[in-house]
């Protein structure tokens, strides 16, 4: 389990993150929105230690990362996986290089062994006759897929998504948010996902943490953000009218009437 | 930021390199990779480049040499002395800051700039150890033995140009080569090489692996790593020469 107690973050004079606690549940996607510069990729980058808060916890099964020595802490980042937002694949490595990097490093496996695991995640993210292309070779979605058959590899605990849907068409933004779910209950992993779009939300969110000027502004369920009262969290979410209707049509859905304060004659009209 | 900060983030990178590895074979494997890279990727620029410069040093040598008291011999001893004092160990690596230095801080640049090296991290790799010190290592084993090649070359480069010209016969200029010859000066060659292979390696690792913000960045770290290599092989140039000469 991953535990965020007080954590405060700042650059110069600018306070990036100001006292966030939460608990990331163990099992389940968990999606960190909110604006950009609301201060969600720094959060991420503390928790998966890229970057040493000022103040507060960042906990692995009760143990603060960043009390722990040098050895310790290479013990749970071989249990982390992360996938970046622009996928972080090695340009001077082919898909299998890349994706069995983490195997030659460390683990003793025979090169027999590592083809085996290296055919069975790319088969697991759905790719097939990719092993000898390099990065540059492969569309904006099969890099991701890349990326996440690399993170996968070693079995790890927890998983980090940053922005998994940026500069992807929507259809293939599902197939990662759906890829990413499957793996989530499938490998039961903690799964922490960084992200701005709604769908995503609406799809993968388990746990939703909304940030807010640095701060954690609501916490709920994909399930609870359609009954939500948080005016900022609304305007974020259901920023367009479009997006407006979708709810109003959910909630419809769910309990039988709307509850919104929207002028719907003027709409209709 | 201050000289001073920079100097220490330098030193910290360096200090940071030394940890165990989290596995000795993929850490060989890149030194020999690095080894290649460098050497092998350098080798045809330093050729060329030490071929005109003992050419070119043995022409204008035998122009200067005016006076009839002074044996045209001489042209050998002076070329093979620059060369090995001075052009082999100090030329060849002010061009290797430029070839090797720009690779070495792009490289690292784009790997940062592409979150290659947090992908690293997160996995428990300490970075500094598995990116920086096998390129600085590969460059320690892999510059002086292209010094060398460069001497040797420079002076046959040297040899050849005088005997095309006429100015002397190949087994004058073999004399010539053998005139009080001081094998120290071999030994502060290799001083020379070794301590600017350091210098031209670990500064554009420095400048690479701090790298901040994108394309562009990239780009000013290139320049300003092979700037400050530069400035650092002619001051260490220097200080060699006053504490190693006298």
């Amino acid at each position: 389990m991953i535990e965020v107690k007080n954590i405060k973050k700042g650059f110069g004079e600018r306070t990036v993150l100001n006292g966030v606690s939460v608990t990331m549940q163990a099992g389940k996607c968990n999606l960190i929105i909110g604006a950009s510069g609301s201060g969600k990729t720094v959060f991420m980058k503390l928790m998966v230690g890229l970057m040493v808060p000022d103040q507060g916890e960042i906990c692995y099964d009760e143990k603060d990362f960043n009390k722990l020595n040098n050895e310790e802490k290479k013990e749970i980042r071989q249990q982390i996986g992360m996938l970046f937002q622009g996928s972080a694949l090695f340009d001077s490595l082919t898909v299998e290089q890349n994706i069995m990097f983490p195997l030659n490093m460390f683990t003793k496996d025979t090169y027999a062994q590592k083809l085996k695991r290296v055919n069975e995640v790319l088969e697991r993210v759905r790719l097939k006759d990719v092993n000898r292309k390099f990065p540059a070779e492969l569309s904006g979605g099969m890099k991701k897929r890349v990326g996440i058959a690399r993170a996968i590899v070693l079995n790890p605990k927890y998983l980090f998504v940053d922005e998994p849907n940026s500069g992807l068409d929507p259809q293939t933004s599902l197939v990662i948010d759906k890829l990413v779910q499957e793996l989530t209950l499938e490998y039961n992993i903690t799964t922490v996902v960084n992200t701005h779009d709604m769908n995503s939300v609406m799809e993968i969110g388990d746990h939703i943490i909304f940030m807010y000027q640095g701060k954690k502004e609501w916490e709920g369920s994909n399930k609870e953000i359609i009954f939500n009262k948080n005016e900022r969290l609304n305007e974020f979410i259901f920023a367009s009218e479009f997006l407006k209707d979708a709810k109003d049509m959910r909630m419809l859905e769910q309990t039988g009437k709307i509850d919104n304060n929207r002028d719907m004659d003027k709409l209709i009209g | 930021m201050t000289l001073f900060t920079e100097f220490g983030r330098y030193l910290l990178m360096l200090k940071g390199m030394f940890s165990k590895p989290e596995n000795m074979k993929m850490y060989w494997k890149e030194l020999m990779h690095q080894c290649n890279e460098i050497g092998i990727g350098s080798l045809g620029i330093v050729i060329i480049i030490s071929f005109f410069m003992g050419a070119v040093s043995a022409l204008q040598t035998a122009y200067q040499l005016v006076s009839p008291v002074i044996p045209m011999s001489t042209v050998a001893q002076i070329v093979r002395d620059t060369v090995i004092l001075e052009f082999a160990p100090t030329l060849v690596c002010i061009v290797l800051a430029g070839v090797v230095g720009s690779k070495i801080a792009s490289e690292l640049g784009n790997m940062r700039v592409s979150e290659q090296i947090d992908a690293l991290e997160i996995m428990g790799i300490n970075t500094r150890a598995y990116l920086v010190l096998p390129k600085i290592m590969a460059s320690i084993i892999v510059i002086p033995l292209l010094v060398v090649l460069s001497a040797a070359l420079g002076i046959y480069g040297g040899q050849l140009a005088s005997t095309t010209a006429g100015i002397l016969s190949p087994s004058q200029y073999e004399t010539g080569l053998l005139q009080y010859f001081q094998p120290y000066n071999v030994f502060f060659a290799l001083v020379k090489a070794y301590t600017f292979s350091f210098l031209i390696s670990s500064i554009p690792a420095y400048y690479g692996y701090h790298v901040e913000g994108g394309a562009l960045e990239i780009g000013r770290a290139s320049t300003k790593s092979v700037v400050v290599s530069c400035v650092s092989i002619l001051g260490a140039d220097y200080v060699l020469a006053a504490i190693l000469l006298h």
